[in-house]
């Protein structure tokens, strides 16, 4: 087995599901509050990593972070060297990517929040980050670990993307799913194999972890 | 400036009928104002627009010497930042929290020691000592409510707005709740703000009554008058009680009560009163009225008076009787012209003891 592979594979999930719960959280509690009338506008585009297609997704994506944008000129002469084909460059897809893994459970748990409960939190003078953080979080950790844990497995198997945008660069860029591809390549299928397997075990301890989560087979958060 | 709310609101729903709201509260004798009507009136969105959870799209809310609310000059307070207590229709008690801990909820600006002792306090002023380890879901509907009330008058809020309190408990607590909650309010002795439809609550809890229908303030006064003496048809439609008069028990045995209204006595089934101090209210559709003296039964009230007034409304007509209190009969239009019941015409009210509805009266 490719432990190199699995080591960069792991460490890009893990990143990503930390960044995606960093900045998931807001978004998602915006979504699920706020009362814009052309709020769809951006659910929509959160949603378009579900239905498009990886490898247009990555496509764009190296076109925006390319030399040849302006982002991609502004990191360049930030950081010293373009974002395409390194680990960073990987980490930006996937959070892309798994966006709507992340942010589509946490506002179905922020929207089964009872608002009459988060009104009461407000008119007894606790701010509304506040608030967040002592009603809101505790009420949807079965959101919050389904969101963390799927972001995290749907990126340790994505391929179309970080074809588009890492390459294959053995030890930064080259994940699991394109290590299986490359032994399949070689005609190696016992080395295939193995990943296969590996990745398979996991998915599916992390499908169990989140169906778990949401039938409360046990409690997701010490009840104060 | 005059220690008072003054709200003067508008706020328009799509498909719903637009509220338009003006109300003034003197709050110095630390009065509990109820705001009275059907459901789907606008009560509760007046309620929420004072506390801060609802932004009308045009007018003002001042509060003594603060202003809440003023969309001429752009000023917006938030919830937080009014300091009143709020309290919905189902509690809304914070589930991952105890009894203690939801109480604790709103004092996090209080030092440790402070807020331990405010608890404390709080526990025992609304006797909910021993569960201050329990979660929300094992109380009964009465204790979700006194911890409910408890959490919004910890932080000794500066108003206190109820929004039904009541109703969602059942018919039995509910009543005993009622006279419960009125001398909680009268010890806490906080300006307070009550939504409620159920008029029984309303003479029981409030010093002052609005009544509120189609998104506008109709009339406002003390209960007992708004009720005996409704401005025009509507509120007299809304309210729906039109006799309520003090009385006073004076016997009661095997489950009848005698009311002594000004020296008129007053047949009742005992039904959910407790003190001796009561309101006697009468539906006018419950009060037959008949010429002469009818034969006496004891299941039946039979007062004698005198037409003060007819007001004939379409197929009915509204009459007014001075029995030595006043009291007020629908009848049909041909019964005022079979009986002639004109101004000064002598009659016999007939009233069911089991329409005569007692509500326990403090006075206020």
């Amino acid at each position: 087995m490719n432990w190199i592979a699995i080591w960069v594979t792991v460490k890009l999930a893990g990143l990503t599901a930390l960044v995606l719960l960093a900045i998931g959280l807001p978004i998602a509690y915006w979504l699920s509050f706020s009362r814009w009338r052309w709020k769809f506008f951006i659910e929509s585009v959160i949603a378009l990593p579900l239905v498009l297609p990886p490898t247009v997704l990555g496509f764009y994506i190296l076109i925006a972070i390319g030399p040849r944008s302006p982002f991609g000129r502004l990191y360049t002469e930030l950081v010293g060297h373009p974002l395409p084909f390194t680990f960073e460059g990987l980490l930006l897809g996937s959070i892309l990517y798994s966006l709507p893994f992340a942010v589509q459970p946490f506002v179905a748990a922020f929207d089964q929040v009872d608002r009459r409960v988060i009104e009461a939190s407000w008119t007894l003078g606790v701010s509304k980050f506040k608030t967040f953080f002592k009603l809101i979080v505790p009420l949807s950790t079965a959101g919050l670990v389904t969101g963390a844990v799927l972001s995290f497995a749907h990126t340790m198997g994505e391929f179309g993307v970080v074809l588009m945008i890492g390459g294959n660069l053995e030890g930064l860029t080259r994940t699991v799913s394109i290590d299986i591809y490359d032994e399949v390549q070689a005609l190696n299928y016992a080395g295939a194999a193995e990943t296969a397997l590996f990745l398979f075990v996991v998915s599916y301890a992390v499908l169990l972890v989140v169906y778990a989560v949401n039938r409360n087979v046990w409690a997701a958060w010490p009840q104060n | 400036m005059a220690a008072e709310l003054a709200l003067d609101i508008v706020k328009a729903y799509s498909g719903r009928i637009p509220i338009r709201a003006r109300i003034r509260y003197p709050i110095d004798a630390a009065t509990v104002l109820i705001l009275f009507g059907p459901s789907g009136a606008g009560k509760s969105t007046i309620l929420r627009s004072v506390a801060g959870l609802e932004w009308p799209e045009e007018g003002r809310i001042r509060f003594v010497s603060r202003t809440w609310l003023d969309t001429k000059s752009d000023i917006r307070v938030s919830p937080q930042d009014r300091h009143v207590g709020y309290m919905s229709q189902d509690y809304a008690l914070f589930p991952t929290y105890t009894v203690a801990g939801n109480i604790a909820y709103g004092l996090g600006h209080l030092p440790a020691q402070e807020r331990k002792a405010r608890v404390t306090e709080v526990l025992d002023l609304f006797q909910l000592r021993g569960l201050e380890l329990a979660k929300p879901r094992q109380l009964s509907g009465g204790q979700q409510q006194r911890v409910a009330l408890a959490r919004a008058v910890a932080p000794r809020p500066l108003l206190l707005l109820l929004d039904e309190p009541l109703s969602a408990l059942d018919e039995p607590t509910r009543i005993c709740l009622r006279d419960e909650l009125r001398s909680l309010l009268t010890q806490l002795a906080l300006p307070s703000i009550i939504v409620t439809h159920d008029w029984a609550e309303a003479l029981t809890l409030g010093d002052l009554m609005a009544v509120v229908s189609g998104g506008e303030v109709l009339q406002t006064g003390p209960p007992m008058d708004v009720f005996s003496r409704p401005r025009n048809a509507d509120v007299a439609h809304v309210v729906g009680v039109e006799t309520v008069v003090k009385g006073r028990v004076v016997w009661a045995a095997a489950g009848m009560l005698r009311v002594d209204v000004n020296g008129v006595v007053v047949n009742a089934i005992e039904g959910e009163t407790c003190g001796p101090d009561v309101y006697v209210c009468i539906r006018a559709e419950d009060i037959a009225i008949e010429r002469g003296l009818m034969a006496a039964s004891s299941a039946r009230n039979q007062v004698a008076g005198t037409v003060t007034a007819v007001a004939v409304l379409g197929a009915l007509a509204r009459v007014t009787v001075d029995c030595g209190f006043s009291l007020v009969a629908t009848v049909t239009r041909s019964s005022v012209e079979e009986l002639q019941l004109i101004p000064g015409q002598s009659v016999t009210a007939v009233i069911k003891a089991g329409a005569v509805h007692l509500v326990s009266r403090h006075d206020h």
